[in-house]
């Protein structure tokens, strides 16, 4: 690093020093006692050396490539104080069962101290079908809540004050009628849509990769999210209108490079995306936001979070002529990882969640969800959601860790591994770009059969006891009993939500229904924005299946290719 | 394996409607590198769809992945209209996020193995091998 604690003498002194000790000590230390593995590796696979020192960064600018806090290129973080003004937004994703259940546990995690509502649909709602739908009745407010109507967001955030709130989707494809939906209560409550604030996560190229709740084909898919994210900048500027999730990505077995890698080309996609509409880059830029994993590899977590905020400031400033700093942003947020979690001693999960927040909040997170210690599992049980929130709550106001800017800037080792990061991953940005960008390289499988490579490469190992896992392939309690309750969605739930649809269904205006649907239908023909046409089907009750059925008409639908 | 055996051949699939697909792909392509022949269905399918994609595809074995919470109902559904066909001799399995104490409940509606998390590759590879129950 140039910084001028290093002369280029002592650096040559130092080398000849760093080659003494490999030489010496460091082989007669190992004629004694050898090392317990041949070679060292991230959880990521690349290749970690015995010690770092200042030779391993002295190509490093201070000034360009680190930075103060609040200052490009935001490697130490995108905010002045980061902590010290205020702690992340602690974000615990939940929902499930009926309107009215979610309605209940969102108001108990408010009550507990929790800063943001973060909604967890199901997964006919997911995929844009209704209730009623014969694919959907086996799946109805299992995984996450059902919404098939406004009526059901009616009841979700009743008595929740959405100008006091913020509010994270979980939602992709379907994405303009959710929001839709949210904008509509708020109206109802009286707070007008530029005073709401949350965000829908409106990332559709990452469905193709790893989600895979896609909907649409890639090219309409991105017009659509291009659709929110134009409305929102214009008329609901505290939204953030998508969240570019790496998370997912991650989670069905890419490795932290490929994470980033995957997440920001998909960020540039949808930049240009932008661009080709017409806006200005500084318009609009400000509203994206991220989400990333944060799994088990401590150092290694760090270094991406790092270097994705350092890649974004350079790709925003020069790839793409960003002006406004806060366009060169990089906001995220993050959850821990779920594949990390183990079945087996499930107690043990309280402590990789520890590990993975630390992590999060070393490498300067927005906003965080822990996972539960029982969600390899089922949904988490109430107990096991407060100990997760409890985890944060004791790094933020014990740990001290919140207390000084990117504490570990200026190891040598997590120097040098948030740059190896970021070269690794622009050279999978160079080859995605040399494909033609992001859609393209979907439509090849490029990323998706790098990920299967990936998760393939991980389990082997795992396998031949290459990496220990405790409790799964080492320290093994065969006579283990699962001891944690665990929740279960009550059948009753398709039940009620049934009727609700079907009494919403008779009780509406369906001739309104049916001429707003049919005003969808040209706009989308017409390749408008289908924002504000969503926005009326929804206030008239129309369903989420009719008016995904409309898009899906005029769209088409994707089919997936087979890769494994 | 003789040249004149024929190799295993298993349809892993997916009912429903989750799209996490990690676990059914590295599954397949460890079946697929042990040697056996492996038809993934994709996302999204209806047990119907997989029970006669399982009689075109003349299988031994059927791998359903399901991670939903959805498998009380979609994994029971395989295994009767397998039955309803008079199919008694295809080897069904299971795979995902299943709690410990459903487990006997699908084993009693059909379904042979169910294989949680962190489950070693070879230990599937295995059971099939010896539970297959069509002679090849």
């Amino acid at each position: 690093m140039v910084i001028v604690v290093f002369k280029d003498e002592l650096i040559e002194e130092l080398k000849k020093k760093v080659e003494k000790w490999e030489k010496e000590c460091v082989q007669e230390e190992l004629k004694r006692h050898p090392e317990r593995q041949k070679e060292f590796k991230t959880l990521s696979g690349i290749p970690v050396k015995r010690v770092y020192t200042p030779l391993d960064v002295q190509h490093l600018d201070y000034f360009k490539d680190l930075g103060l806090p609040g200052e490009y290129p935001f490697t130490r973080g995108i905010h002045t104080t980061m902590y010290r003004g205020r702690f992340w937004t602690m974000r615990q994703f939940a929902g499930y069962g009926t309107a009215e259940q979610t309605n209940q546990r969102f108001k108990y995690l408010l009550k507990e101290g929790e800063t943001g509502l973060s909604m967890a649909f199901d997964f006919p709602t997911i995929i844009g079908l209704d209730s009623d739908h014969p694919m959907a009745v086996n799946e109805i407010g299992i995984c996450g809540v059902a919404v098939d109507t406004l009526a059901d967001m009616e009841i979700i955030f009743d008595g929740i004050p959405l100008d006091k709130v913020t509010t994270s989707m979980t939602i992709n494809a379907p994405t303009p009628v959710l929001l839709s939906m949210y904008i509509a209560v708020g109206e109802k409550q009286g707070v007008p849509m530029h005073k709401l604030g949350g965000t829908v996560q409106n990332d559709a190229l990452k469905e193709f990769i790893a989600q895979k709740s896609y909907v649409f084909p890639p090219e309409p898919a991105v017009k659509l999210v291009t659709d929110v994210i134009e409305f929102c900048v214009k008329n609901v500027p505290k939204w953030n209108p998508i969240s570019i999730s790496g998370y997912h990505i991650r989670e069905a077995g890419a490795t932290a490079v490929q994470e980033l890698a995957f997440t920001i080309a998909d960020g540039i996609a949808y930049v240009e995306a932008m661009l080709e509409r017409g806006m200005e880059v500084d318009e609009f830029a400000h509203r994206l936001s991220f989400f990333f994993a944060s799994h088990n590899d401590f150092f290694e977590e760090i270094a991406k979070f790092r270097a994705a905020r350092r890649m974004w400031a350079r790709i925003m400033k020069e790839r793409f002529g960003a002006k406004k700093p806060r366009s060169m942003w990089l906001r995220f947020h993050t959850q821990t990882s779920g594949v990390a979690l183990t079945a087996q001693q499930p107690e043990n999960n309280i402590i990789r969640v520890t590990i993975q927040a630390l992590a999060a909040v070393l490498g300067g997170t927005q906003s965080l969800h822990t996972n539960s210690m029982d969600e390899a599992w089922a949904l988490p049980s109430e107990k096991a959601v407060r100990i997760a929130l409890r985890t944060q709550q004791i790094i933020a106001h014990e740990s001290g860790v919140a207390n000084v800017v990117d504490p570990l800037a200026g190891s040598y080792y997590v120097e040098w591994l948030t740059d190896k990061m970021e070269e690794e991953a622009m050279k999978y940005i160079d080859k995605i770009d040399s494909m033609g960008g992001m859609i393209e390289a979907v439509k090849k499988g490029f990323p998706q059969r790098e990920i299967a490579e990936s998760a393939y490469r991980f389990q082997k190992e795992v396998d031949e006891k290459k990496r220990i896992i405790v409790g799964v392939n080492e320290y093994i309690d065969e006579e283990e009993k699962l001891e944690i309750p665990l929740l279960r969605v009550d059948p009753e739930v398709v039940r009620v939500q049934l009727a609700r649809l079907k009494k919403v269904k008779e009780s509406r205006d369906n001739e309104r229904v049916e001429r707003l649907l049919g005003e969808l239908r040209r706009a989308a023909e017409r390749n408008e924005n289908v924002m504000p046409y969503v926005l009326n089907a929804v206030k008239a009750y129309a369903t989420l299946g009719e008016i995904m059925g409309v898009l899906k008409e005029v769209y088409g639908e994707y089919q997936e290719l087979i890769i494994f | 394996m003789s040249s004149t055996e024929k190799k295993i051949k298993v349809l892993i699939a997916k009912p429903g409607l989750n799209g996490h697909d990690r676990g059914a792909k590295v599954v397949a392509r460890a079946l697929r590198d042990a040697g056996m022949e492996v038809i993934y269905t994709g996302l999204r399918q209806t047990p119907e769809q997989i029970v006669e994609t399982a009689i075109q595809e003349d299988v031994d074995v059927i791998g359903l992945s399901i991670l939903s919470g959805a498998h009380m109902t979609l994994l029971p559904r395989v295994t009767q209209l397998l039955k309803e066909k008079g199919i008694d001799d295809v080897l069904v399995i299971a795979g995902g996020i299943i709690p410990t104490e459903d487990v006997p409940k699908l084993k009693e509606a059909g379904i042979a193995e169910v294989f949680g998390p962190g489950t070693p590759l070879q230990t599937i590879i295995e059971f099939i091998r010896k539970n297959v129950k069509r002679k090849r």
